[in-house]
């Protein structure tokens, strides 16, 4: 179990409380009042209120989320679907395990009012496989809301209302948190990205109009419904409103998660981790999971939202920071790095799954000393074609924090050439 | 298959649009009487659900979390992503191993360990982090991951 997070504000005010992750505690605390509103809405007018609100989906891609429910068709003769993205597995990220632990509930929720706004019998919360207790919190959550008639046919007092709720577990693969891929896994299969289009919402699980959110993003919409619109544009900026839980790791002196809105500078939270480790100078930032460019030192007052972060060659992705210290060689870091990505590529296009494997291979050579002329240039040369020409976006996600590397810290891989042994002796074995 | 991991079995059907759905549920059900999911098993589910026997293998060797060979009494899986490295996890399951006498994808000789490194486990906060089975070992030194282990049955 993680511990909940050293800062609050409403999503995580009451995760200390382990009563909040239980029916009646949830409900002491205001909970289920959101969808309460919800029902007594015109769907419309629900999905108007979420698009309003500017909530942007938490999953990394940013998307907005009101827009997405948009997309769903509004007559369908066929069943249409929710899937709720629970498959958190970007190194960094430990945001969504703990609403699952904590606020099971406000998931939940969250997933009954966009059923009511869009139309969806049914929802499958896709959990990854190694969240064993997460999946445990949601299932006992779900039972609870069955034995209250608030969930089935004509639930929670609502005629005409019916939904389902069915977790399913993953079995241990990145790629099944890309939402098509994840579509793949739930039919049973190996979980192998789609072309797009056709989108999720015209063709998704098992052919089925289907709309995949966050964990996150549902666990925000309960409060959007309940506190209103200019409550939560009262929190984050302009183009990316709310709060989200920064999780913090690495080399500072608290690893955690902490509540902040979106657009609290980087160095903001990582003084609230304690600051670097030891006292020690910062070199580099991850800030955005393992899949987004990493950032220098001098980096540290930009904010944390996709737009500050993008002018600054980076992206917010799930706001898993990631925080390196002086002793931290850089090419040991493209190590772990490309190593992960050539583990989890699906291996469906050729550039992804022959690019991760070079990224691979050449940064094993450069850090043992045995870097050949040329090395960097190919190196450097390698992310370009690997991006934007693969069936999803985890080849550029392979792509950029190599390049982001390269492009701030070139100095590291210059003093491994040629044929040099590593200089960062007290940093992390490899 | 014993007839009540069948029937186990039969029961997600409806749970999903079409049977294949359940595969994943199914595959562990099936796993969870000997560990791993061998060829004769595999075959055993494919039937279960109208599949060529080579697709319930497809899908078995793409998840981590799914195995064809006997495996240790318990799994000891050491995360080995960033935020852990940067954390020494690395020099921990190296150490382990040595402890252990045996290598990441390697069972100890009395049957009773199987250790392996994994991607981030989603507990980069409390790092470095290890995985016992389906249990969560967090903040660990050698000292700690030593003693958890060496507990084990
Ligand atoms: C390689 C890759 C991995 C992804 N992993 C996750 C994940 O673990 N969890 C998640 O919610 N979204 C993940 N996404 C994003 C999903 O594809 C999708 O955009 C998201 O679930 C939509 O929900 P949102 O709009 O609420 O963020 C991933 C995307 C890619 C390309
Ligand atoms: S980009 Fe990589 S992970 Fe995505 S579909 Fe292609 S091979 Fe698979
Ligand atoms: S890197 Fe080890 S738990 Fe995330």
């Amino acid at each position: 179990m993680i511990e909940a997070p050293a800062t609050t504000s409403y999503l995580s005010e009451h995760y200390a409380d382990e009563a909040y992750a239980t029916l009646s505690g949830y409900e002491a605390k205001g909970g289920y009042q959101g969808l309460e509103k919800a029902l007594g809405m015109e769907p419309a007018a629900i999905r108007e209120a979420v698009k309003s609100s500017g909530l942007r989906g938490r999953g990394g891609a940013g998307f907005v989320a009101g827009v997405k429910w948009g997309f769903m068709p509004e007559q369908s003769d066929a069943m249409k679907l929710i899937v709720c993205n629970g498959d958190e597995s970007e190194p960094g990220s430990f945001k969504d395990r703990l609403i699952m632990e904590r606020g099971p509930h406000q998931v939940l929720e969250g997933i009954l009012i966009g059923a009511w706004a869009m139309g969806a019998e049914r929802t499958y919360i896709y959990v990854r496989g190694e969240y064993a207790l997460s999946a445990d919190r949601l299932e006992r959550a779900i039972q609870e809301l069955r034995d209250k008639g608030k969930l089935g046919r004509d639930c929670s007092g609502k005629s005409g209302f019916s939904h389902d709720i069915i977790v399913h577990r993953g079995a241990g693969a990145y790629i099944c948190g890309e939402e098509t891929g994840l579509l793949e896994s739930l039919e049973g299969k190996k979980g192998q990205p789609r072309s797009k289009p056709p989108f999720p919402a015209q063709y998704g699980a098992f052919g089925l109009p289907t709309t995949v959110n966050n964990v996150e993003t549902f666990a925000h919409v309960p409060f959007i419904l309940d506190r209103g619109v200019d409550w939560f544009r009262g929190f984050g900026t302009e183009k990316s409103p709310g709060t989200t839980l920064f999780g913090v790791s690495g080399h500072v002196e608290r690893p955690g998660l902490f509540e902040k809105p979106l657009g609290t500078p980087l160095g903001e939270l990582i003084e609230l981790a304690g600051g670097v480790r030891g006292g020690r100078a910062l070199k580099g930032v991850g800030p955005g999971g393992l899949s987004m460019p990493i950032l220098p030192s001098s980096d540290l007052d930009v904010g944390m939202d996709e737009e500050s972060l993008s002018a600054r060659g980076s992206h917010l992705g799930t706001g898993g920071i990631m925080v390196m210290d002086e002793t931290t060689c850089m090419v040991r870091v493209a190590c772990v790095i490309s190593y992960f990505f050539r583990e989890e590529s699906c291996g469906q296009c050729t550039q992804c799954r022959e690019g991760t494997g070079w990224l691979h291979k050449l940064s094993r050579r450069i850090e043992g000393g045995r870097g050949q002329p040329g090395d960097l240039e190919v190196l450097g040369r390698l992310p370009k074609m690997m991006e934007a020409q693969t069936i999803c976006a985890f080849s550029d996600a392979a792509a950029w924090p190599i390049q982001g590397l390269l492009r701030h810290f070139r100095d590291d891989f210059e003093s491994h050439l040629p044929e040099k042994s590593c200089p960062f002796g007290e940093g992390f074995e490899l | 298959m014993r007839a009540e991991t069948r029937e186990r079995i039969e029961k997600l059907f409806d749970r999903y649009p079409e049977k294949r759905g359940a595969l994943l549920p199914a595959l562990y059900l099936a796993q969870a009487e000997r560990g791993f999911v061998d060829r004769e098993a595999a075959r055993e589910v494919a039937e279960l659900f109208d599949l060529a026997p080579v697709e319930v293998m497809e899908v078995l060797t793409f998840y981590n979390m799914f195995h064809t060979e006997p495996q240790g009494r318990h799994h000891v899986y050491v995360c080995t992503s960033l935020p852990c490295s940067l954390r020494g996890s690395r020099t921990l399951l190296r150490e382990l191993g040595e402890h252990l006498g045996v290598g990441p994808g390697e069972t100890t000789a009395d049957g009773r360990i199987s250790l392996d490194r994994e991607e981030c486990l989603g507990s980069c906060g409390t790092a470095p982090v290890l995985r016992v089975d389906g249990r969560y070992c967090e903040n660990l030194d050698l000292d700690s991951a030593r003693r958890i282990v060496d507990e084990l049955e």
